[in-house]
């Protein structure tokens, strides 16, 4: 390995330095609120309302996934810091959503019960140790990635095409951060997701 | 007498006529509006294109973003028990079958004004792979 491959260490953000919070990186690093929102309202169907409740519902089971795995016990540091910063944009993802679907006179749907997402997502049969956990995450990243892609010619405004165009490119990060962590080479094909 | 040369030279053009005129047909089809024939799906490769597109809001045992599949071929529209659906697609009289899956994922809001779901699958060739799986995940 060359002398500018990061190690996964350093990937996975620790540098012996503070971590930011999840709060303060869902601010900064996810999509500013205001801005989704305002943009959303602009031209807004009921399509439009429909498609950012499925997209928050994703969030939602993406937030309790990182949760049940964060609380298994089975992430050592620095996974687990790791797993604490996704939940982070994830809920900067959420966040943006619900504000946006309550503007545009939507009622945004609310989470499950962890517990509930863990039955559905087959967690006790199928997570046993920190690699399963990982591979639930980034599983559940490239489904989202794949989502937010696939919803884009449905929106009615360019505006909500590109912030999906952006969140897509959020999971697509944190697959391609938890496929290295896992010691997945990249795919050799192109056009990795959609 | 016709002879072999130009017997040849009839059957050439013969030939070039029939050309033109199934061209023509396939050409108005289109023009109609008919839609090309769906490719052959391969319920292998649908496996991976469900795997890669569909897991993000489905699973085929469990209701998730989206409802469960198994035995989602043939079934009523809007009836995977205990799925809250939007009421277009709950009060939807038909059943899901090839040409069904294959309109609603190239535009499910197009095919059912009102549903939730938006995600379209483009590639033809993708979309008759995982019908394909779906049908057999049904035991179809």
């Amino acid at each position: 390995m060359d002398q500018f491959a990061p190690t996964r260490r350093s990937i996975l953000g620790t540098t012996g330095g503070a971590m930011l919070s999840a709060a303060a990186i869902g601010v900064l690093g996810g999509v500013s609120s205001s801005a989704f929102a305002k943009t959303a309202k602009k031209s807004a169907t009921q399509g439009d309302v429909d498609i950012l409740n499925v997209a928050l519902g994703l969030e939602h089971e993406a937030i309790a996934a990182y949760s049940i795995g964060a609380g298994s016990g089975l992430l050592a540091k620095p996974v687990l810091d790791a797993a604490v910063l996704f939940q982070g944009h994830h809920k900067g993802h959420r966040d943006a959503l619900i504000k946006a679907i309550t503007d545009m006179g939507g009622k945004p749907v609310a989470a499950k019960t962890d517990a509930e997402y863990a039955a559905a997502l087959n967690v006790a049969a199928t997570v046993k140790s920190q690699a399963d956990v990982l591979k639930l995450a980034q599983k559940l990243e490239k489904g989202a990635a794949n989502a937010y892609i696939g919803v884009i010619p449905s929106f009615s405004s360019n505006d909500l095409k590109q912030i999906s165009a952006r969140l897509a490119a959020d999971e697509a990060s944190h697959w391609a951060t938890l496929s290295f962590v896992l010691g997945e080479a990249p795919p050799a094909a192109p056009l990795i997701f959609g | 007498m016709v002879n072999a040369k130009g017997r040849s030279l009839v059957a050439m053009g013969l030939t070039f006529i029939l050309a033109v005129i199934a061209g023509t047909g396939a050409i108005m089809a289109t023009a109609s509006g008919a839609a090309p024939a769906m490719p052959a799906g391969d319920a292998t490769r649908g496996a991976q294109v469900y795997e890669d597109n569909c897991t993000g809001c489905h699973s085929l045992d469990a209701n998730r973003v989206g409802p469960a599949h198994r035995g989602v071929f043939g079934r009523k529209a809007g009836s995977a028990p205990g799925f809250a659906y939007s009421p277009a697609l709950k009060k939807a009289k038909f059943a899901w079958d090839v040409a069904k899956l294959d309109t609603w994922l190239t535009n499910p809001q197009g095919f059912v004004p009102g549903a939730k779901m938006g995600f379209r699958l483009p590639d033809a060739q993708k979309r008759a792979d995982v019908i394909a799986y779906l049908k057999k995940e049904s035991g179809k």
